[in-house]
């Protein structure tokens, strides 16, 4: 039982680095071995309606006045690890908790607008836990875990109440009871909403029970401090290792666990709608420590993003899925039209969802969504600059609702639109194109969410574990908060009660290396006298990516990416320059440390696509599509989680794979015509 | 576009800082301030020289991490967050003063970076609803009227960013302390600590070096989520009304 922080060097200039080694940028690999499969050795068998009550009931607990022995490190501040920092907290384990911005309140979740799903069925339309297992198993294309994903359905309703408890100002009706809408890929409407922006009140409910803690003394708040390494000790994490964004100084933290919590890679792509900052570095780190990561190729592209406008372009803003209740998404029927779309005769208007998928319309899932607009924009159909874009018309919801009650809705997205695009909204139909949302792929975890390094958690985006292959709208939050707040503080003791251990000393080789190659790294990063910034490389990688990894895959695209990214990861030790010293704030530094992971990470990610041969959810491979075009699965071969272990920089992983059964949710060509 | 930057550049809290001038061209209508900034920096670095630091994150106003006073104005002449700020509202050719946040409880950490975690612990001392996890009751025991549900809405949009204390020739922090005062009290969740919370974050936001309000009002025009100024009377009633209680 420990904890606290030990100081280390700073990372200032020559003189103080003892000796460089350096990182192996690597040759690069095409190629993959097979390991052992894995088990997921947590899970209880029995009815699924009773694996979670029984898993909690057989988790060990941790006595109250024991808790305030064990030291537990959060990295992150989001839905996921704020909560899990203040429950933790609350049940009175000394929580350590990072992250880069400058404050908690600011994590990326605070983004999100939609909504939050629950099964709580006040509309009395049909939802229930079972239908919402179903419809997640199922928008997921039959990638993921039933137990877990049934177990989220059920955490769900208290998530509801619980944020409820904390003032959370959710859209309520007049007789002040809840307001729910309605997602894709659903028939029922369970979505709770804070107006466009139920991130941010989620976030700020996570962060107001987290700042009671920490003005508690409970949780020591350690912001603009980002997690660079994983310490294991004998086979166990032990701690991290963290810089201190503004003086610069690297110090290593002790604890009793490690809880990642720090958000998906999507930003790997350079242009997609996470924040600036958001970055794999803490995972990717991890997995070069042990963890396996899982299905790094299952990435979400949002099918309602507002076009990118040039060449100057830092990210892409999302415009809600919610928009999709009553906005109609269409292109002109011919190719090459090019008139104002008020020009345009309804006549010879394709409103293509409606047409092809007349049930859900719409409101069809975010991977069928994204993959239709591609296809009528190859065909030449596209609006805007670039024909990179599709209408998302309010001209008929405007008309039978009113103006009123169209702002009431969405007041805040239409602002934000017409600020960004300088287009009224009101008058004109919205543009929108796919882009990068969302990455269901993470560090592999088992029904605890522990990842394969004993003592390491993930949790939220982190991981892999609960949407398959596609993330339904409105449950990254639900998933999010679930393992925040319900899933993780019982699995945590479980852990914690199960596993005593002696203290680290701070001179152990494991932790002196692990200090030695972060300063390393940082060093040769300053030193290097090269002449190109790091965003170039990012931007880079990200064009290749999105040309080969994005909507579509394919075979010849991806091994093109595979020969292509060592190449530029070379390059990139070669040729980056970061102005600055590493004993102060230098932003740029911060850059170029994450870009170094994405250029190792997105090889994985490609790698990933190429094994899987066939299509599912958000990974479509052009070589496996029904007659109509749409993702063909091919579970005989691919029912599987895909875990990769890192063998070492540059050279082929291990591919461990962890079979899906489908026991309640039988496994069918997902439909929603 | 081509424009003139004169940027407040200041490498650590013991430097004195100065504006410092520089030319950026190739700006273009649609870009927004930040990547205005994003193409100067890719330049400075292509010189050897330090780019401009500067907070930012979301890109899409809602984190609240940008902000920086822009002609005198905080978030500058539009009235948003600086990252969505667009370049549509420079006239090319212009010259633009960019100055971090200023406020004696604001320190500037470097550039454009100030220290905002006072702003934390005002919130950590009474800016939340004591609800254990696993405590709440179901989430329709308690029916909240759609007026009370909208007003702790309106003043839940806060970002944290900051402006009104940049704006405020005070230096005070009244706007943001009591957006969250007013968006928890509104609830009947909030109402157990209604009258310490008020009491616990006025007082930490004085001894955070926050000023006075003398209602100049200018924090509530450049409050880019529109935060009323309203606000600080109803902090004010309630403040006395926990005073009267003997909270």
């Amino acid at each position: 039982m420990s904890g606290g922080a030990r100081s280390g060097p700073h990372v200032r200039g020559r003189e103080t680095v003892t000796e460089t080694t350096g990182p192996e940028p690597g040759p690069g690999y095409a190629d993959y071995r097979i390991g052992d499969p894995l088990v997921d050795g947590k899970a209880p068998d029995g009815p699924i309606e009773e694996r979670w009550a029984r898993r909690r009931f057989e988790a060990k607990l941790v006595n109250p006045a024991n808790r305030r022995k064990h030291t537990v490190i959060v990295v992150g501040t989001g839905l996921a690890g704020g909560a899990a920092g203040a429950t933790l907290a609350e049940q009175g384990y000394r929580v350590v908790q990072f992250c880069y911005q400058d404050s908690p309140r600011r994590a990326h979740s605070i983004a999100a607008q939609g909504g939050i799903n629950a099964a709580k069925n006040y509309r009395n339309d049909g939802d229930s836990v079972r239908r919402l297992f179903y419809d997640t198993v199922k928008g997921g294309d039959f990638r993921a875990r039933e137990s877990n994903v049934h177990r989220l359905a059920e955490v769900s309703v208290e998530i509801i109440d619980q944020c409820v408890a904390q003032g959370v100002p959710f859209a309520r009706e007049y007789g002040g009871l809840l307001d729910t809408r309605s997602f894709g890929g659903v028939q029922v409407s369970r979505t709770f909403y804070a107006r466009g922006q139920t991130g941010q009140q989620l976030l700020l409910g996570a962060y107001q029970a987290l700042s009671r803690q920490i003005a508690a003394g409970n949780v020591e708040m350690r912001p603009r401090t980002e997690m660079l390494d994983l310490i294991v000790v004998d086979g166990r994490a032990r701690g991290i290792v963290a810089r201190d964004l503004v003086t610069g100084r690297i110090d290593t933290y002790f604890a009793d666990a490690v809880v990642l919590a720090t958000g998906g890679y999507g930003n790997v792509f350079y242009l997609s709608t996470n924040a600036k900052n958001s970055n794999a570095t803490a995972i990717w780190r991890a997995h070069r420590r042990g963890a396996y990561f899982a299905n790094p190729c299952f990435t979400q592209i949002h099918p309602t993003c507002i076009p990118r406008s040039g060449d100057h372009q830092s990210k892409l803003t999302l415009m809600s899925e919610s928009l999709r209740n009553d906005g109609r998404i269409w292109v002109p029927k011919e190719p090459g039209d090019t008139r104002a779309p008020a020009d345009i005769p309804e006549e010879e208007r394709d409103y293509y969802l409606e047409r092809i998928y007349p049930s859900f319309g719409n409101l069809v899932p975010r991977d069928i969504a994204s993959r239709a607009a591609k296809n009528v924009c190859d065909e030449g159909r596209g609006v805007g600059p670039g024909g990179q874009g599709v209408y998302l018309d309010f001209a008929d919801a405007i008309a039978r609702l009113g103006r009123d009650a169209v702002e009431a809705r969405y007041g805040n997205l239409f602002e934000m639109y017409q600020r960004i695009t300088d287009e009224d909204p009101y008058r004109v139909p919205m543009r929108i194109y796919p882009a990068i949302h969302y990455t269901m792929g993470g560090l592999w975890v088992d029904y605890d969410l522990a990842t394969t390094v004993p003592g390491l958690f993930a949790i939220g985006e982190a991981n892999f574990s609960d949407h398959g292959a596609n993330r339904l709208g409105a449950s990254a939050l639900m998933q999010g908060l679930a393992d925040g707040y319900f899933v993780l503080p019982a699995t945590l003791a479980d852990f914690l009660a199960r596993h005593p251990h002696d203290e680290v000393p701070a001179d152990h080789p494991a932790v002196t290396d692990t200090v030695a190659e972060v300063t390393d790294r940082l060093y040769l990063l300053l030193s290097n006298n090269g002449d190109r910034s790091p965003d170039s490389f990012h931007r880079e990688l990200g064009e290749l990516l999105w040309d080969e990894c994005g909507m579509a895959r394919s075979e010849t695209g991806l091994r093109k990416a595979l020969e292509r990214i060592p190449a530029l990861r070379a390059e990139f030790w070669r040729r980056v320059r970061v102005p600055g010293s590493g004993a102060s704030l230098n932003q740029s530094l911060e850059k170029a440390n994450r870009i170094a992971d994405y250029l190792e990470l997105a090889e994985l990610m490609c790698l990933d696509a190429l094994h899987r041969a066939e299509s599912c959810g958000g990974h479509f491979r052009e070589e496996s599509q029904t007659p109509d075009g749409e993702a063909a699965r091919r579970d005989e071969e691919f029912s599987y989680a895909a875990a990769w272990e890192f063998t070492g920089p540059g050279t082929p992983p291990v591919l461990h794979r962890e079979a899906l059964e489908f026991s309640y949710v039988h496994p069918t060509q997902r439909s929603y015509a | 576009m081509k424009l003139t930057l004169r940027i407040w550049r200041q490498s650590g809290p013991e430097d004195p800082g100065a504006l410092r001038t520089y030319e950026v061209d190739g700006i273009t209508p649609e870009m927004s301030f930040l990547e205005m900034l994003d193409t100067l920096n890719e330049e400075l670095i292509e010189r050897g020289e330090e780019p401009v630091a500067f907070d930012h994150d979301c890109r899409e106003g809602i984190c609240g991490a940008c902000g920086m006073v822009i002609n005198g104005e905080p978030h500058g002449p539009d009235r948003t967050t600086t990252c969505q700020l667009h370049m549509r509202h420079f006239e090319d050719g212009a010259t633009v003063d960019i100055e971090p946040w200023r406020a004696a409880a604001f320190p500037v950490v470097k550039d454009l970076v100030v220290d905002r975690s006072s702003f934390d612990r005002v919130i950590g001392s009474g800016g939340y609803i004591t609800a254990p996890t696993g405590s709440a009751p179901e989430a329709h025991a308690t029916p909240v009227p759609k007026a009370a549900a909208d007003a702790a809405f309106e003043h839940a949009e806060c970002i944290g960013c900051g402006a009104c204390v940049a704006a405020c020739p005070n230096g005070s922090a009244m706007l943001f302390t009591s957006a969250k005062v007013v968006h928890l009290n509104s609830l009947p969740q909030g109402a157990p600590e209604r009258e310490t919370r008020v009491l616990d974050m006025v007082e930490t936001m004085d001894a955070e070096g926050f000023g006075g309000c003398t209602n100049t009002g200018m924090c509530t025009t450049v409050c880019p989520k529109g935060i009323p100024l309203s606000s600080i009377s109803t902090m004010n009633r309630e403040y006395l009304r926990a005073l009267r209680k003997g909270a």
